[in-house]
């Protein structure tokens, strides 16, 4: 199951009087990879968790598939959108990784053997079932990552979210993690600052800068434009030019 | 720390006790502090089987009786305020190396410091056999409100959290020269106490959210682990009804 998301002229305003969203338009169709870019600072995390409902809209709307976000519908927004947090620490509490993984789908009512499967399925997905009865607080910083996504592909969202899932891997981890989302069937948002990953991962790209969506389009396209990517504090590895490199064959 | 289950107190093993059923344990722990508290200052007999058996369950944990008592430190206050009583204390006087101290505040210090003892050697052998998400189902198996395992784990989760953005930040100083053997001499922890709790508070705020996002809604999901069996239930009752016995017994002795 995929579903599209769709977010109109979304503004949030942080407690402590913080506007980090001025009115952010975006859809995504259903079963498409987007990565989003953007600098630090940019709003991409903060538009990250209205997408199943940690933060509330000041104004505007985000709907999942024909589901308007809103208090009364959490429970089912939280099972269509998979989460990955931008720091694995925060995404791991449990005392093993199999119950870490077993927490979402137990919240949804599973249990027993097909939850065991739930569990055995989501970390073959990320190549971690040797991980299973290891102390989460103990894995090595890639390990966790790999972890911290099976922990959310195991409740089977429709939509999924990274917050830079790229982030202290080491380059086959990376290769990995490409390998696990190009085969994922759900609409994928990617927030990262890897470009190359964006590249090799996603056909479209969207750049986020000040709480607006401020260009879209092909990421071979936007990665060539060095102008946009200069305004928007965005800079290509040395050496790497997406002209020769040109998209993968992993989309 | 991956926030949330390896809580200070708690140390790995695979010991019988750490594998009994948590509401079994729960149950055990908090009606053997029971019969403790209850058990007259007097009975000095009564206390021996109470440590006694608590000795034995500690061994059988195989946390070993020195983490035990390193972990006694929280009740060093009251030792303090223990020893002060039978100086202050009014009634008969008794000569003590040529001290003169009275009576009954010997008996009050004793009381305080032995049930202090007994009473955190328990919780520490609970904590230390029993992951905090273990303790919270073991409560809420035996039909603790739902409000109640919500608001401490709540504080459990921060507790934890806190731990351990000290330890980083400890961690943090040392990686450029700061040594602090003991916490009170850490003056730089000290003035950074507001940025430590305003750090643990958000990180908090982010596990809690994380639980949220996969559909946490405020009680653990039982895991469908395996409940207390009726075998489990008699050995877990040994303690507490040894320690029952004892304090009931000491008790009608000291009323007849
Ligand atoms: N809890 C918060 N309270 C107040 N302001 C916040 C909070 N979280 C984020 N902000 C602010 O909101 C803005 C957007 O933050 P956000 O975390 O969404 O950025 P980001 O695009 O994810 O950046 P990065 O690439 O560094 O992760 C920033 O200016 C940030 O300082
Ligand atoms: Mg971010």
């Amino acid at each position: 199951m995929t579903a599209t998301v769709d977010v109109r002229g979304l503004r949030f305003t942080y407690p402590d009087g913080h506007e980090a969203l001025l009115g952010l338009d975006l859809r995504v169709e259903a079963g498409q990879r987007v990565a989003l870019l953007g600098p630090n600072g940019a709003g991409k995390t903060t538009l990250a968790l209205h997408l199943n409902g940690i933060n509330m809209p000041d104004q505007g709307v985000v709907r999942i598939g024909e589901l308007t976000v809103a208090e009364q519908v959490l429970p089912e927004i939280r099972r269509r959108v998979g989460l990955v947090f931008q720091d694995a620490h925060d995404q791991l509490f449990m005392p093993s990784v199999a119950e870490d993984v077993a927490f979402g789908p137990a919240n949804l009512g599973l249990r027993d053997a097909e939850l065991d499967a739930r569990v055995d399925e989501a970390l073959a997905a990320v190549g971690a079932s040797e991980l299973r009865p290891r102390t989460p607080h103990h894995l090595s910083g890639g390990e966790r990552r790999r972890v911290a996504l099976a922990t959310v592909l195991a409740m089977r969202p429709d939509v999924l979210v990274l917050d830079e899932p790229t982030s202290g891997l080491d380059p086959a981890g990376r290769r990995e993690l490409v390998d696990v989302l190009s085969t994922l069937p759900m609409t994928q948002l990617v927030i990262t600052h890897d470009l190359p990953f964006a590249l090799e991962l996603c056909a479209r790209s969207v750049i986020i800068d000040g709480g607006r969506v401020v260009a879209d389009a092909a990421t071979a396209h936007l990665l060539t434009d060095d102008q946009l990517l200069g305004r928007h504090r965005l800079e290509l590895p040395y050496g790497f030019d997406p002209r020769i490199v040109g998209p993968s064959p992993a989309r | 720390m991956g926030a949330g289950h390896a809580h200070p107190l708690y140390v790995h093993g695979h010991s019988r006790v750490h594998r009994m059923a948590p509401e079994a344990k729960v149950a055990a722990a908090v009606t053997f502090v029971a019969a403790v508290a209850i058990t007259p200052r007097q009975a000095l007999w009564a206390f021996g089987v109470d440590a006694a058996c608590l000795a034995g369950a500690i061994i059988a944990s195989g946390i070993g009786p020195r983490f035990v008592l390193r972990r006694l430190a929280v009740v060093l206050p009251f030792v303090a305020f223990a020893l002060f009583i039978p100086f202050v204390a009014s009634g008969d006087r008794v000569d003590v190396f040529g001290l003169s101290l009275s009576r009954e505040g010997l008996w009050g210090a004793w009381n305080v410091l032995v049930k202090a003892t007994l009473g955190a050697s328990a919780s520490i052998l609970l904590a230390g056999t029993t992951e905090i998400p273990r303790l919270l189902t073991g409560a809420s198996r035996l039909r603790v409100p739902a409000t109640l395992t919500a608001i401490a784990s709540f504080m459990v989760r921060y507790l934890e959290v806190i731990a351990g953005e000290l330890g980083r930040m400890r961690t943090a100083m040392a990686a450029r020269g700061y040594a602090p053997r003991w916490l009170w001499q850490a003056r730089p922890i000290a003035t950074g106490a507001g940025a430590l709790f305003v750090r643990s508070y958000e990180r908090g705020e982010r596990v809690h959210a994380a639980m949220l996002a996969r559909g946490y809604t405020g009680a653990m999901p039982d895991l469908g682990e395996r409940r207390a069996s009726i075998g489990e239930w008699a050995v877990a009752a040994a303690l507490p009804t040894i320690a029952w016995l004892a304090a009931v017994t000491a008790l009608t002795g000291v009323l007849t």
